[in-house]
């Protein structure tokens, strides 16, 4: 048999595994996965929620353990951690246009006076423009938020700032 | 942390999770049903986001109890029977008119705010994480739910006349909110968890100034609706029976 994986090649999977909701970021760039830990046994993994209730949580924390096992660790322990709490801050900067390109404007950061940064317009990700307004503080998934631009006369989806 | 105080805490711990999964459950059925599409969306995820908090709660109810925590909620949620629920019956109630929703809304979540102030501060480390990460997504629901009370309170006649009507009708069961808990005062000594009698209080006063704001007036009550988290209202047996009726036509199935 093998010797135990190396940290550097789970971490290299876990950047081949995509969000399943938004499937043009990996796990690594949307800054849910706070540790690795290889041990003689196997993988310890400690996923961060983006929130609490997101129901994708069970459908990475599956993939990551399947496809760790494929890389034939014995044993995959995704443990679910909530400290420090996951924020907008924490989605890699160089992924962020992956998200606008994908019809989903990031979140500003860094996230501190959020009524601020709230009400202030965010740039429509179509076409770019700050003639738009927020429609609603939730969306489709827990993690995303609705506004409008009236330059696109279209409603279009934004990063929920935490 | 004193052994001796692991499962009062769990049971402190359970309470929060049984109103936070109950309530979630009412908000659930507005999905489909909301006034306006916008607020279909908004509270399907603020049902979501109770929801993910009695998930958090119910884990740490499970760590303290010495039981698995990726098993142990749903045994709690779907095969407790109904005497065993501790939530309050201020989350029991059918969701009755959008007022109603959003004045009962109003005070759970206000009221939550200055709770996870508080826990934060908790000497149990994974109960102050909780709480922080907690209060983060409540920021959205405190800001929803402020605009609604102001929206409608200040709207039409016909709006304010209901969301009276519904504060009327919510305001005395809201007096359980803060009641104390048996074991209460070793946990506060502990610093394990935070005295009732002044969260009541500050959140007596935040609630008031909003109230105020959007033109209601708080209902001169008597003594209030405590009298224990034993105690269900009607209500709770039938959304059990709904909540449940699939996980216990097959307690073996895996989801």
């Amino acid at each position: 048999m093998a010797g135990p994986i190396s940290e550097e090649r789970v971490w290299a999977e876990l950047g081949e595994i995509v969000d399943p909701e938004i499937p043009v970021l990996s796990l690594v760039e949307l800054g849910v996965i706070r540790e690795v830990d290889v041990r003689e046994d196997g993988v310890r993994v400690a996923l961060r929620p983006t929130f609490a209730g997101c129901p994708a949580l069970h459908v990475m924390r599956a993939q990551i353990g399947e496809r760790l096992r494929a890389l034939g660790a014995a044993k995959v322990e995704v443990e679910i951690v909530l400290d420090p709490p996951w924020s907008t801050d924490d989605i890699a900067p160089e992924a962020r246009p992956k998200l606008a390109a994908f019809g989903l404007a990031p979140a500003p950061s860094p996230v501190i006076a959020l009524e601020e940064i709230l009400t202030a317009p965010r740039a429509c990700p179509r076409c770019g423009s700050f003639n738009t307004v927020l429609r609603n503080d939730f969306g489709p998934t827990p993690c995303r938020m609705i506004h409008y631009c009236r330059a696109c006369m279209q409603p279009f989806e934004a990063m929920k700032p935490v | 942390m004193n052994l001796e105080l692991r499962l009062p805490l769990a049971d402190a711990l359970l309470r929060l999770a049984d109103d936070e999964m109950i309530l979630a459950h009412r908000d659930s059925e507005w999905t489909g049903h909301a006034p306006i599409l916008e607020e279909d969306i908004a509270f399907a995820n603020i049902a979501l986001d109770e929801m993910g908090h009695a998930g958090v709660w119910y884990r740490l109810v499970a760590e303290l109890r010495g039981e698995d925590p990726d098993t142990h909620p749903d045994q709690l949620v779907f095969h407790r029977a109904l005497d065993e629920f501790r939530c309050l019956r201020l989350v029991e109630l059918p969701k009755g008119d959008w007022a109603f929703t959003i004045v009962r809304q109003f005070l759970f979540d206000s009221a939550e705010v200055v709770r996870l102030q508080a826990l934060r501060r908790s000497e149990y480390p994974p109960l102050a994480k909780a709480a922080a990460k907690i209060a983060i997504e409540e920021r959205y629901h405190d800001r929803h739910l402020r605009a609604w009370v102001r929206r409608l309170g200040l709207g039409t006649e016909e709006s304010h006349r209901r969301m009276q009507a519904a504060l009327d009708q919510l305001w005395p069961y809201a007096t359980q909110l803060f009641e104390p808990q048996v074991s209460e005062s070793e946990l506060v000594a502990a610093g394990l968890f935070p005295a009732s009698e002044p969260m009541a209080a500050e959140w007596a006063e935040a609630a008031a100034a909003i109230l105020a704001d959007a033109d209601l007036k708080i209902p001169t009550v008597g003594p209030g609706m405590n009298g224990g988290r034993e105690n269900h209202t009607d209500h709770l047996e039938p959304l059990l029976a709904e909540m449940q009726s699939v996980a216990r036509l097959e307690p073996q199935a895996s989801w």
